[in-house]
């Protein structure tokens, strides 16, 4: 067995236990922290796949932000924090079933494609181009579309963000 | 000889064969050889903040006309060992209703947080860790892995100002992040490259020769990142007690004290190499252990300022960190990114004195339109005067003399 491995092993169960954890636990702050606990997990996973890239965008991304903008969330949401709530709703008993439906299905699909079971060779790639990858993003040819689509997304997220946290003079508050 | 041009690759190569004389794997080699190097480094890292903490102490001391520790070794050299003794032997006392884990977990990640830069840092043309092809990314990405270490000690110490503090801190590093990401992409642009070695391998001509601004506005911003004065609002003892860290004592308090240190030592490393070439100097090339030597000046030029800055300069209130960081870094530091671009791309091909001189007729321009502009600013919300009107009656010779003077 290589270190690498492993390491490989360790995070993977790491990072599986604490995604059971996300859902399990009572207590959104420790399902927060839990959820930060996965991500951080599959950034090692693009890091153990020797995408630098990916692995160092996931932590920026989704800890740096995403995760810090949800611990606020549930720490600024009143009676949250300390109530056990509970983690089932009344719904479990038919959705449960209809997940579990939906997820059978995806494998079934999944496992009739040829590529499902045989590991890709990555061994010719080496590492990652993010050159290419900066380039296909602003290439007319490329994505430059759905990136600019996403970037017109975002803006108009902040400004409505902005409209609503606005005190307006005069009027209704 | 070899051993003397550059003792780490020396070193390292010797270990390497050591470890595959005794039949390892090869993979097994590096690991163990990158295990052994992170742990020297950490372990030295560790021990050298130990020395800064008495640096600082003797240099804020010096500024405020005292004698700083003088009392262990000479010169009080050993006082911050004598300290770290003193604060193995402090009971570490958990709080009630304290969560155990976020609560524990807090200082180890705020200390490894700041250690891992360390992972990218070039010490010299040989030296490093690992030369990261996203090194500056990584750097910023561990920024928010340090908060991450706030948020759970603010949340796991059960103590409201300890809550509010990492609150009050967060948004501190989140604001600042943002300057401090674009300044970090202009040396990304001079280079051509994300990777650290590679941006000091770029540097010809020192980068802060082609952008003084934007240096001036990653130092500023990393002083913010580090919670250094004037921007030490996150250990406000008047209003929040101490900070996030109030609950934490002995050893856990040790470590966010460590890892403040650290990180203000992180951080001139980063300046240096962004914007003072790094380990770059006369021979540095082909005498690699050079290269350490000029590291080291360079690093504790920038160190020392943060120190003479902390001593000399009052803290900001936090609506006033917020403005400056909001109404003026952002915005001269977005128009910055844009110009420098522009103008770059324009004199690309010009030898260096050229560049140069352009970038600091653009740098001087820019800098002159921000002072009318601040100016007209300071002109129209004009401040109360800071210091209080004279009052006749309570001077000294009013007193004296029975007559008031004015």
């Amino acid at each position: 067995m290589t270190p690498l491995q492993i390491v490989f092993l360790l995070v993977a169960a790491i990072t599986l236990f604490s995604a059971v954890m996300v859902v399990s636990i009572r207590g959104m702050m420790h399902a927060a922290l839990f959820l930060v606990l996965t991500l951080m997990g599959v950034a090692f996973m693009f890091a153990t796949l020797g995408s630098r890239f990916f692995a160092i965008i996931q932590i920026l991304v989704y800890i740096g932000s995403i995760a810090i903008l949800i611990i606020f969330a549930v720490m600024l949401t009143r009676n949250i924090m300390d109530a056990e709530v509970a983690s089932l709703n009344r719904g479990w008993w038919f959705f449960a079933p209809l997940a579990l439906l939906i997820f059978a299905s995806i494998v079934l699909v999944l496992s009739s494609w040829s590529a499902f079971a045989t590991l890709r060779d990555l061994s010719s790639t080496s590492g990652e181009n993010i050159l290419e990858f900066g380039k296909a993003l602003t290439d007319p040819n490329g994505f430059v579309i759905p990136f600019e689509v996403a970037s017109v997304l975002l803006v108009a997220a902040m400004v409505g963000a902005v409209y609503i946290a606005m005190e307006r003079r005069g009027g209704r508050g | 000889m070899d051993f003397l041009r550059d003792p780490y690759t020396f070193v390292a190569n010797r270990f390497q064969e050591f470890l595959t004389g005794l039949g390892l794997a090869p993979e097994w080699v590096l690991f163990i050889s990158f295990l052994t190097g992170a742990f020297i480094l950490a372990t030295s890292a560790m021990l050298l903040v130990t020395m800064l903490i008495w640096i600082e102490r003797k240099i804020v001391a010096r500024v405020q006309d005292r004698f700083g520790p003088n009392r262990v070794g000479p010169w009080g050299i050993f006082q911050s060992f004598a300290d770290l003794i003193k604060i193995f032997t402090k009971e570490m006392i958990t709080p009630t209703g304290s969560d155990w884990l976020p609560y524990n977990l807090a200082p180890v990640l705020a200390v490894s947080a700041v250690l891992t830069v360390w992972a990218v840092l070039p010490f010299t043309v040989t030296f490093y860790g690992v030369n990261l092809s996203v090194g500056v990314l990584f750097v910023i990405a561990l920024g928010a892995v340090g908060e991450m270490g706030i948020i759970l000690a603010g949340w796991g110490s059960n103590n409201k100002y300890a809550l509010l503090a990492a609150f009050r801190a967060i948004a501190q590093l989140i604001s600042y992040g943002v300057p401090l990401a674009i300044t970090m992409l202009i040396p990304v642009m001079f280079s051509g490259s994300m990777a650290l070695n590679d941006i000091v391998l770029a540097q010809d001509v020192w980068y802060i020769f082609l952008a003084p601004l934007v240096a001036l506005i990653f130092f500023v911003t990393n002083l913010a990142e580090i919670g250094r004065a004037p921007f030490d609002l996150v250990e406000a003892e008047s209003e929040l007690v101490s900070g996030f860290n109030v609950e934490y004592s002995g050893l856990k308090f040790g470590m966010f004290y460590v890892a403040e240190f650290l990180h203000a030592l992180t951080v001139s490393l980063i300046f240096a190499t962004l914007f003072l070439g790094g380990w770059r100097g006369p021979g540095a090339v082909e005498y690699p252990v050079l290269g350490i030597v000029y590291y080291t000046l360079k690093t504790s030029l920038v160190y020392f300022l943060i120190i003479l800055l902390r001593a000399s300069l009052p803290r900001f209130r936090i609506d006033q960190m917020m403005a400056i960081n909001w109404k003026l870094l952002i915005p001269l530091s977005l128009s910055l990114l844009m110009l420098t671009a522009l103008v770059y791309r324009l004199v690309f091909t010009q030898p260096h004195i050229v560049r140069v001189l352009v970038l600091l007729a653009v740098n001087g321009i820019v800098f002159g339109v921000l002072n009318l502009i601040l100016a007209r600013v300071e002109k129209r919300n004009s401040r109360r005067p800071l210091v209080a009107e004279p009052r006749p009656v309570a001077r000294a010779e009013s007193i004296s003399s029975n007559t008031p003077v004015e």
